[in-house]
């Protein structure tokens, strides 16, 4: 099989591509298979060293991208950010180039600076840089936590086995992808890897929360919010943080919900087996109804779930040469 | 004793036309312009064969940094890098620290500027500490020379304070520029807002922040009949509502910076902070808007933005770093670039670089208040100040950051390859830059 993601820095959806995407997910079904095993762990990458460096406060990707790690059995070196160095004023070059000098392998980076992880990625002499979290640019693991917990709903219903569909289960199928859309890298992502996937991506939200200009994006912008969801297969339910609901982007969170949240009422306009996903955490009663999230069609458990096998797939990618995962 | 030189062989670029002419200067005076002129005993001899000989460029809009952002720059650096380029005076913003917003530091700058290798006017705040709040003294400043006055950096967010600031400015005859964004609009903005804004993940600066503050301005203007000039312009629509209002009889003018005539917001793609810039890098359209503007007259001017940043101010996330490009040694073949290619008519290069400036900077009369500048941007003729500029149209030479004057190497244009070379540049008689060399 040819590899387009081994060996690679993984910065956004658009660099892995619909190969490399379908590869990360096949390498993350096989360790799904680890997760179920007595002894969780396998040597894969032993001696290797993962620097998590979260620069703004994420506990459950780090805790995730850390456990992925350990699993695969890398040494982890975790930077805690508000002890640091960067405190006393050192820039992310330095600090970077500090970490790489005592011999990583890899960079987990989050970052609030959209682009930070392309910079670090310029910075670095050998270590691959994986992306966990930039702005409100890019969080492919997450995307690809998504494309994952869905495809193996689907497969699992369809009776298929999950890692022999590839993402023929994707192809022709209506995402929709509510809420905050411009100050989520979520969204950016999940909309670069639906599509990517082949599936038809729509996306709502309040004029003042749709991104300034999507025109050169794969999607279409949905005119009727409850009609988009009637003819969805996924809804995709974004995080709505209280900031934005102050007055500045919306009145008040009250009226987001009122107007664009996935209340229980909206979701009887759903298609029986529909499926909603959240990347959380979930602010329940602003974005999404307790009842919505509690119910069986949110995958939003199983998604939390997934995030350990996909990060081990992606640390492991990144860090496996070119040559080495095509022998696989 | 009198000091000769004779400027042999090559193409003098006059307002209109351009004509084989060698040029005599004496004693730093213009006192012969004609074909094959005699070499006088003890002349210095400045080769020009094949090459423009023009008036010494004149850039309106220079971040020396001095006093206070020594580190990126100082007067004596500026200069340099600008004598390199073909400039023979540059006008100082004073959004340095302090600002330059009372005669104390109009004096420091005029000063160190006296002690260059250039002639540097400087441009005085509109508000005290460029802070948008109340006006600085005007009048304290004017008394030194001072004709020119903005808060650049900023643009002068209140539209009462812009308004007052003209009536007093006009009172003086002087010129209020303004950079114009409206911050509430720009925000957080730190590139062009667009698809690829959005895509990026970057908070956009919006044209509609640029538009909406020109718009303002030239209002402003034509109510109190203050002499405005626009800095920086960036979008098509910037250029169309200057162009509407000059129709109107507004006293506006306005300049455009190289960047803004060459680069495009695709430079951004990878955050490099390189292309960051206020206002940022817009389109293609923008662009070609811009040149087309320029060679109408609608856009009067080139000025630089020549804005030197430390390095450590700009290897930064691309949201946190600081916003700027150094563009003074550069200027005239990006110019050029931009303006029709190596077939770029050299009279109007010189228009925009040099006379049309000059005259917007109130250079064009020598001046004995501010320690005696000379007159710049003016006709190629007995009596005229010799400052002058030897351009080879056919030299192309490549940028590299080895050869920056400045201190500073934030250059967008690393590896170009540029039409045309700067090979002598004469200040009051002086050859400050000889065949390619800053010779102080």
């Amino acid at each position: 099989m040819s590899s387009s993601a081994a060996g690679q820095h993984l910065l956004a959806i658009d660099d892995l591509g619909s190969e490399g995407i379908e590869e990360l997910l096949e390498v993350a079904e096989a360790f799904g298979e680890v997760e179920r095993r007595s002894v969780r762990k396998v040597p894969t990458l032993k001696g290797k060293v993962v620097a998590s460096l979260f620069f703004e406060e994420s506990t459950r990707t780090r805790l995730s991208f850390e456990t992925a790690a350990k699993r695969l059995s890398a040494d982890v070196l975790s930077l805690a950010v508000a002890s640091s160095s960067v405190k006393k004023g050192e820039s992310l070059r330095d600090t970077v180039e500090t970490i790489e000098a005592m011999g990583i392998d890899a960079v987990v980076l989050r970052h609030k600076s959209a682009g930070a992880p392309h910079q670090v990625a310029r910075w670095v002499n050998r270590a691959r840089v994986i992306n966990a979290g930039d702005g409100f640019h890019q969080h492919p693991t997450q995307a690809l936590i998504d494309l994952f917990t869905v495809r193996q709903e689907l497969s699992l219903r369809r009776g298929q086995q999950s890692e022999r569909s590839g993402l023929s289960v994707f192809e022709g199928l209506n995402v929709l992808v509510v809420g905050d859309i411009r100050h989520s890298r979520v969204a950016r992502s999940q909309i670069q890897a639906y599509a990517l996937a082949g599936a038809i991506v729509t996306i709502a939200s309040p004029g003042t929360l749709l991104p300034d200009d999507v025109s050169s994006w794969p999607v279409t912008v949905a005119e009727n919010f409850e009609d988009a969801l009637r003819s969805a297969d996924i809804v995709s339910v974004l995080r709505m943080q209280e900031e934005r609901g102050s007055g500045s982007f919306v009145p008040s969170l009250h009226e987001f919900t009122a107007t664009f949240g996935m209340t229980e009422e909206r979701s009887m306009l759903l298609k029986e087996n529909a499926l909603i996903t959240h990347p959380g955490p979930m602010v329940r009663g602003v974005e999404i109804a307790s009842r919505v999230a509690d119910d069986e069609r949110c995958l939003v458990r199983k998604q939390v779930a997934n995030g350990v096998p996909i990060r081990m797939a992606a640390l492991f990618l990144a860090l496996s040469s070119p040559e080495e995962a095509s022998r696989d | 004793m009198t000091d000769h030189m004779l400027i042999r062989g090559g193409t003098v670029v006059h307002r209109e036309t351009t004509t084989r002419s060698d040029v005599l200067v004496v004693d730093g005076i213009i006192s012969l312009v004609g074909e094959h002129l005699d070499i006088p005993a003890g002349a210095t001899i400045v080769d020009a064969e094949g090459c423009w000989v023009g008036p010494g460029l004149v850039d309106l809009h220079t971040h020396l940094r001095e006093p206070g952002g020594e580190e990126a720059e100082t007067v004596a650096s500026g200069a340099r890098a600008g004598v390199l380029g073909g400039y023979s005076a540059v006008m100082a913003m004073p959004n340095t620290f302090p600002a330059i917003d009372c005669s104390a530091v109009v004096a420091q700058v005029l000063a160190l500027g006296q002690a260059s290798c250039l002639d540097v006017a400087v441009a005085g705040a509109i508000t005290v500490g460029r802070l948008g709040e109340r006006l600085a003294p005007l009048a304290e400043m004017a008394e030194l020379g001072v004709t020119f006055f903005t808060d650049d950096g900023t643009g002068v967010q209140n539209a009462g304070l812009m308004r007052r600031a003209m009536e007093y400015a006009r009172g003086l005859n002087v010129v209020i520029a303004d950079h114009c964004e409206d911050e509430a609009l720009a925000g957080d903005g730190c590139m062009n807002e667009s698809s690829l804004s959005s895509e990026l993940g970057l908070v956009g600066r919006p044209a509609l922040a640029e538009e909406v503050m020109v718009a303002r301005d030239l209002a402003l203007a034509q109510h109190t009949g203050c002499d405005l000039h626009l800095l920086h312009l960036s979008t098509v629509g910037s250029a169309a509502l200057v162009a509407q209002a000059k129709q109107a009889g507004v006293n506006v003018t306005a300049e455009v910076a190289p960047h803004h005539l060459i680069l495009t917001e695709e430079l951004c793609r990878e955050y490099d902070p390189l292309y960051k810039v206020h206002p940022p890098l817009r389109t293609a359209n923008d662009v070609e808007a811009l040149r087309m503007a320029l060679r109408s007259g609608g856009v009067d001017a080139v000025a630089t933005d020549h804005a030197p940043h430390a390095p450590e101010t700009k290897d930064r996330p691309f949201a946190e770093a600081t916003p700027g490009m150094l563009g003074l040694q550069h200027a005239f073949a990006l110019t050029r670039e931009a303006l029709g290619g190596a077939d770029a008519d050299p009279v109007l290069l010189f228009r925009v670089l040099s006379r049309t400036p000059a005259k917007i900077a109130r250079l064009t009369q020598s001046d004995q208040r501010r320690g005696g500048h000379s007159a710049h941007g003016g006709e190629i003729a007995v009596g005229e100040d010799a400052n002058l500029v030897v351009i080879d149209p056919e030299g192309r030479p490549v940028v590299r950051s080895e050869d920056l004057a400045s201190k500073s190497r934030n250059t967008p244009y690393e590896g170009r390859t540029l039409l045309g070379a700067v090979r002598h540049t004469i200040v009051r008689g002086e050859v400050v830059v000889n065949d390619g060399v800053a010779q102080r």
